[in-house]
């Protein structure tokens, strides 16, 4: 088994407006300093040791990632 | 075609607007046919409505599971092949994810869930499901979501302008932030419509804010009929 590690991000042009509420919610909270928020998702999956990162990166880009307003970068997690 | 127009209603698990869409297509004066999420074909439909609510319970993505279902295969196909398919909501959702329908619904810019009813601008009368408006009319159906803010890349959006595939936009206070105010578009062949409003729930002034919906199912039976 290889853990792989899939982080999905909103594109940059996207307006994530719920990284902008932790953001303000930050400020609120008297946590200064901190000039943006991007809010994605993490994942982590087990696959068998016959599967390489271009697999992966297929899965990702089909169905954990949607192409039109997210990225995703791909690492093996026990590297 | 036949006498009556057989529109397919597919219910997928969290489907929420299947019998509503249904009662649309009955008071049009088609016949509404229930598929099930699992089905591997369409029953010899005419037309198929991907209706609104919380398939899979919008999870990972609204629609990103329910656009692999094995009833949507057969969807694709048939929409390529010129039949007229409606997404309504989570279904406009769907098929934009499938890729049926280009860009993306994402969290409403003001992050809240917003259900009220929606003054609308019909930009073009020339698709499937729209030709029993006037172009330019204003009508006034609900919205409900939270996630229904268009954004798509700004090529694409120029396209859709210059192409004319806006079908409907927000008119006064946009419920969401969507791109040039984007409430629906269409296919490139116009027979593919997505929206977020819901027709389905505006087609009886008794239950609904007007009967300005009920067109769009009446429109499509009327394109079945020219076919």
């Amino acid at each position: 088994m290889a853990r792989f590690v899939v982080d999905v991000m909103p594109k940059p042009e996207i307006l994530d407006p719920q990284g902008q509420a932790v953001a303000g919610a930050l400020s609120r909270l008297g946590f200064d300093g901190v000039a943006g928020v991007r809010q994605g998702k993490h994942f982590e999956l087990d696959v068998d040791d016959g599967l390489d990162d271009d697999a992966v990166h297929r899965i990702a880009g089909t169905l954990l990632a949607n192409p039109v307003i997210e990225d995703w970068t791909v690492r093996r997690a026990d590297a | 075609m036949s006498a009556a127009g057989r529109f397919g209603v597919i219910t997928f698990p969290g489907s929420l607007d299947d019998g509503d869409a249904a009662r649309a297509v009955r008071r049009a004066g088609a016949v509404a046919v229930p598929l099930w999420h699992a089905d591997a074909d369409l029953h010899g439909v005419d037309a198929v409505i991907v209706p609104g609510g919380f398939s899979y319970g919008d999870y990972l993505r609204a629609g990103a599971i329910a656009r692999f279902a094995p009833v949507m295969g057969p969807v694709l196909d048939a929409a390529r092949g010129g039949m007229p398919v409606l997404g309504i909501c989570n279904g406009f959702q769907i098929l934009c994810e499938a890729g049926l329908l280009p860009g993306a619904l994402v969290r409403n810019a003001g992050l809240h869930f917003v259900c009220r009813d929606q003054r609308l601008r019909v930009g073009q009368a020339d698709t499937a499901w729209t030709s029993g408006y006037e172009p330019g009319a204003e009508i006034v159906i609900p919205v409900k979501h939270a996630e229904g803010q268009y954004v798509a890349h700004a090529d694409t959006l120029s396209e859709l302008e210059a192409d004319g595939r806006v079908v409907f936009r927000y008119l006064g206070r946009s419920p969401n932030g969507a791109a040039a105010d984007i409430a629906g578009v269409c296919s490139a062949n116009r027979r593919v419509v997505g929206l977020m409003p819901h027709p389905e729930h505006a087609i009886d002034e008794l239950t609904g804010p007007s009967a300005d919906g009920l067109a769009m199912f009446t429109s499509a039976l009327a394109s079945l009929a020219g076919a």
